[in-house]
C-alpha cells in the first residue's frame, strides 16, 4: 500500500519512471538519470520532495526545548528565517535523523525530516516535547518541491506567486521565509544554490507546470543521490544510523560543543566516545581503476580495513566516487574490493563538486 | 514500448542472442534491459578464450544506480568481446541490439538455441 505525492499524476505526465522509495510511489527518473543530474549542475532542475515530513514546532519555551533536543545549537540562530542543520540523537548517541530546522519566531520552529524515518522522529518529539509544553503539528497538507541550479532561482522566482516573490528574492543562503502558507527556503540537498518551496498540496501540480514553463526540468530521486554524494551531503539509513554516532559519521561538525553547560540528549555519550578516542571517519574516496564504488564494498587502508557506506558513478566527474567509514588515521591511497577484486583508490575530503565546479 | 527484433532469440534474464555463420552467436542485453537499468557507466566484459557454461555470469553491466550480472545464454568459448563498451558504455543505451553487443560465442552445443525464446515468447516475459 504505497503513498503517493500529490504530484504523483505530474510525474506520469511528464514520463516519470515510478519506483518505491521508503514506501513512496516516487520518480527515479524522467528518461535519463544523467541528463537530470547535468541539468542541475548547470542549468535548473525540480525535484518533488513532498514525501518529506515538515513538522511546525510551537511554545514558548521551544527554543529551550530543541537546544536539548538537537546536537547542534539552535541558540546560533538569531535572525528570524534562518535555518540549521542537525542531527538528533539517542541517548547513547547513535542518530535518530539528520534535519533543518527554521527559526520562525520565538514560539515557532519548522523543521523538515526524512520520510524513511517519519514515525519514529515524530515519536521521538512528542515524547519530549511535552516536557516543554511544546506542541508537535505535522503538516501533511503542504508539498514540497526543491528547484536546484544555478539557474534554479532566477527560474523559480518567474513562477512563485507575486506575493512571494519579494521575500523569497531577498533570501540568503540558508534563510527561509513565510509567505502566508507558502514558505521558500534557500537550501538544498545537491551541492548547488536553489530553493526548496513549500506550498498547499492543492497549488502545487499548478506550481510544477510553471517551474516547467519558467525552464525547470524535472528531475528523481536518481539525479538527487548522485548530486548529494557528489556534494558529500550524508544520506540518512546509509552514511548513518542509529548505530553509528556522528563522530564517525562526517557530522562532528554539527555538534556543538559549546556552551559546555548546553545539555543534549546524546551528549554525554559523544563526550565519552570523544575521551576514549574516535576511531573512525567518514571519508571521500575516488577510484582510479575500473568499476563503481557501492555500499558495503570493503576498504583496504594501511590503518586497516573500512567500508564504504554509499558509492556511485559521479557523472560531473566522470568516474566513481563513495563515502566510507575508514580508520581515522588512514589516508591516501587504498584499495576497494569489488567482486572479489582490489581496486586502486584514492581517499580525499568528501566533497567533490561545489556550485558546479568539482573541489 | 521498447524494440524486440523478430529475428533474434532471447533469454527470460534479457539477454538477446544473435546466431552468426560458422557456429558464431554474438550476445547482448535486451532494449527493456536497458531501460531498466537506466545509463549504463561500466561493463565488465568476459575474457576472451574463457570458456562458458549456459547460464554461467559472465558480464556485469553496471549503471548509476545498480550493477546487474548478464547471464551467457549459450555453452562455448568466448571468441571476442566487444572493447567499444569500455570506454563508452553508454552504447548499450543507444544501441541495444547493434554497436552494443556484448560478446561473441563459438558454440559449443548448437541444439542449445532451441531452449531460447523468441521473440513473442519474450515479449510477453518483458511484459511482466
Amino acid at each position: 500500500m504505497a503513498n503517493k505525492t500529490v504530484l504523483f499524476d505530474k510525474h506520469v505526465e511528464y514520463g516519470g519512471k515510478i519506483v518505491d522509495f521508503a514506501g513512496w510511489e516516487m520518480p527515479v527518473n524522467y528518461g535519463s538519470q544523467m541528463d537530470e543530474h547535468h541539468q542541475v549542475r548547470k542549468d535548473a532542475g525540480m525535484f518533488d520532495v513532498s514525501h518529506m515530513v515538515v513538522v511546525d514546532l510551537k511554545g514558548e519555551r521551544v527554543r529551550e526545548f530543541l537546544k536539548y533536543l538537537l546536537a547542534n545549537n539552535v541558540d546560533k540562530l538569531q535572525d528570524s528565517g534562518k535555518a540549521l542543520y542537525s542531527c538528533m540523537l539517542r541517548e547513547d548517541g547513535g542518530v535518530i535523523d539528520d534535519l533543518i530546522v527554521y527559526f520562525m519566531d520565538e514560539s515557532w520552529f519548522r523543521m523538515v525530516v526524512n520520510a524513511a524515518t517519519r514515525d519514529k522522529d515524530l515519536a521521538w518529539l512528542q515524547q519530549h516535547a511535552a516536557d516543554f509544553g511544546v506542541e508537535v503539528i505535522e503538516r501533511p497538507e503542504l508539498a514540497m518541491i526543491a528547484v536546484q541550479g544555478p539557474n534554479a532561482r532566477e527560474k523559480a522566482l518567474q513562477a512563485l506567486p507575486v506575493d512571494v516573490v519579494e521575500a523569497a528574492g531577498a533570501l540568503k543562503r540558508f534563510y527561509g521565509c513565510a509567505c502566508g502558507e507558502w514558505f521558500v527556503g534557500r537550501t538544498g540537498y545537491t551541492g548547488e544554490d536553489g530553493f526548496e518551496i513549500m506550498l498547499p498540496e492543492t497549488e502545487a501540480a499548478a506550481f510544477w507546470d510553471k517551474l516547467s514553463a519558467a525552464g525547470v526540468k524535472p528531475a528523481g530521486l536518481g539525479a538527487r543521490d548522485t548530486l548529494r554524494l557528489e556534494a558529500g551531503m550524508n544520506l540518512y539509513g546509509t552514511d548513518m544510523t542509529e548505530d553509528t554516532s556522528p563522530l564517525i559519521s562526517g557530522l562532528g561538525w554539527t555538534i556543538a560543543w559549546e556552551p559546555a553547560d548546553r545539555n543534549f540528549i546524546g551528549r554525554e555519550a559523544l563526550e565519552k566516545e570523544k575521551a576514549e578516542g574516535v576511531k573512525f571517519r567518514l571519508a571521500g574516496l575516488v577510484l582510479e581503476g575500473r568499476g563503481v564504488l557501492r555500499g558495503h564494498q570493503k576498504v583496504i587502508t594501511d590503518a586497516g580495513e573500512g567500508e564504504i557506506t554509499s558509492g556511485t558513478f559521479s557523472p560531473s566527474l566522470g568516474k566513481s566516487i563513495a563515502l566510507a567509514r575508514i580508520p581515522k588515521e588512514a589516508s591516501g591511497k587504498c584499495q576497494v574490493e569489488i567482486r572479489g577484486k582490489l581496486v586502486d583508490a584514492q581517499i580525499v575530503k568528501p566533497v567533490f563538486v561545489r556550485d558546479g565546479q568539482p573541489v | 514500448m521498447s524494440e524486440i527484433p523478430a529475428e533474434l532469440k532471447y533469454t527470460d534474464s534479457h539477454e538477446w542472442i544473435r546466431e552468426d555463420e560458422g557456429g558464431i552467436a554474438t550476445i547482448g542485453i535486451t532494449d527493456h534491459a536497458q531501460e531498466q537499468l537506466g545509463d549504463l557507466v561500466f561493463v565488465e566484459l568476459p575474457e576472451v578464450g574463457s570458456t562458458l557454461s549456459a547460464g554461467d555470469a559472465c558480464c556485469v553491466v553496471e549503471s548509476v544506480k545498480a550493477a546487474s550480472d548478464v547471464y551467457s545464454p549459450l555453452s562455448g568459448e568466448v571468441v571476442e568481446v566487444n572493447e567499444l563498451l569500455n570506454d563508452a558504455p553508454e552504447t548499450i543505451n543507444d544501441s541495444p541490439y547493434d554497436d552494443g553487443w556484448l560478446f561473441k560465442i563459438k558454440m559449443a552445443a548448437e541444439t542449445e538455441l532451441d531452449d531460447l525464446l523468441d521473440a513473442e515468447a519474450y515479449e510477453a516475459e518483458a511484459e511482466d
